[in-house]
């Protein structure tokens, strides 16, 4: 999808695209530095994650459909941790402010990213975004991706986890239409679980068994946001992953998101070369 | 997605192979693309047509060859060939399987016209 609609270029990295002072020839220079987008992305990524890791800020991606309970999740997980945790969220949205200030009326620092057009966050709005936060003031980092079930998986931020949300309105075989998301998933959390009851054809134990079936081992939790079932799992899961990167820290080593490599990066194999021989021009 | 920064990818290397063996003109390029790795191929094929213009490749034909995924069973050995959204071992049905090939985005042939002599 993203060279129809542009979405690979975000204002984070759109100024790769512009050409050098001086050079009036424009010819096939955004093209040949388009090439270096993604490599641009994985350098921005690394050094946006040494830069959670110089503060000790566990960066969480959360990645999901729109309207799957993203921001609501936010909402009951600052409730819940009532400031046992120092939390910050940086939104991501095509347009408006308005889950940012959702989080915000919760007390809670936030930045809102709107993409304009682009369908993701990379690593590069990322950055900017982190001139508006204290990571001095920070356990963890909760980055809200745009609604999306296919591009945010292979874009790293220079977040250390990645959490898949799936609604229960969604249908149960989410995991398997969308394998490259799920596989890069840390943990998947099957969320509005309050309104089961009314959904007797999505099955929980399926979506479960839709991710094992593309052998992945992350946990699968259920959770409503509304009604607070669940809740205690999803918060026992965060400490313990707080806990797993502090001691990574520690041995100033840092962990990584599940990020797939997507093939983004063509395999540097030799590849085979046939000569088709031709008569010399005149 | 991303394919035409993929495709400018592939063009650096066609171009650089072009350059090495003194080829007048590419005249085909054929990928290797994984169901996993979230490629298009289509896309790909309709983004080379962009890429192409004004260099060395740009009568060049791009043939894509997709790849499904194969598993190695980390519980019985076997190796199955599998789909995207289902990669369980097809011997004995476990799903604690190894992707070993499926992922990935190659560039496995190049034709290159040369100067008969």
């Amino acid at each position: 999808m993203c060279d129809t609609c542009g979405c690979n270029i975000t204002d984070g990295n759109r100024h790769l695209l512009t050409p050098p002072k001086g050079q009036t020839n424009f010819g096939n220079t955004p093209a040949k530095i388009l090439n270096n987008l993604l490599l641009h992305n994985d350098q921005q990524a690394d050094t946006n994650r040494a830069r959670f890791d110089s503060k000790c800020v566990l960066t969480i991606n959360l990645m999901s459909s729109p309207g799957s309970g993203k921001t609501a999740l936010l909402e009951a997980t600052i409730r819940k941790l009532n400031g046992s945790l120092r939390i910050a969220v940086i939104e991501g949205d095509l347009e408006t402010e308005n889950d940012a200030d959702r989080i915000r009326a919760l007390g809670v620092p936030a930045h809102q990213i709107t993409t304009g057009t682009a369908c993701h966050l990379d690593a590069h709005l990322v950055e900017k975004a982190l001139d508006h936060l204290n990571l001095d003031e920070l356990d963890v980092l909760f980055i809200e991706n745009v609604g999306n079930l296919v591009c945010p998986a292979s874009f790293d931020l220079g977040h250390h986890r990645n959490v898949a949300l799936l609604s229960v309105t969604e249908g149960d075989d989410k995991p398997a239409k969308y394998p490259v998301m799920f596989r890069a998933a840390d943990l998947m959390l099957i969320s509005k679980t309050d309104i089961l009851p009314y959904l007797p054809e999505f099955s929980p134990d399926r979506a479960e068994g839709c991710l094992r079936n593309l052998a992945s081992k992350a946990p699968a939790l259920r959770l409503s946001s509304k009604s607070g079932e669940g809740l205690e799992a999803w918060i026992a899961w965060l400490h313990s992953e707080l806990k797993s990167y502090r001691k990574a820290r520690q041995q100033h080593e840092t962990v990584k998101p599940n990020v797939q490599p997507e093939g983004r990066m063509l395999h540097r194999a030799e590849p085979e070369i046939r000569f088709v021989a031709v008569k010399k021009s005149a | 997605m991303h394919e035409l920064s993929l495709c400018q990818d592939v063009m650096d290397q066609v171009t650089e192979l072009a350059r090495k063996h003194g080829a007048r003109s590419v005249s085909r390029v054929k990928i290797q693309i994984g169901q996993l790795a979230g490629v298009e191929p289509l896309l790909l094929e309709s983004a080379f047509t962009i890429a192409r213009a004004g260099t060395v490749a740009e009568q060049a034909e791009m043939i894509t060859e997709v790849v499904a995924p194969l598993v190695v069973c980390n519980a019985c050995g076997s190796e199955s060939e599998v789909t995207p959204s289902s990669l369980v071992c097809l011997a004995c049905g476990n799903n604690d399987t190894r992707l070993i090939r499926g992922d990935e985005l190659i560039l496995a042939r190049v034709e290159l016209e040369v100067d008969e002599d």
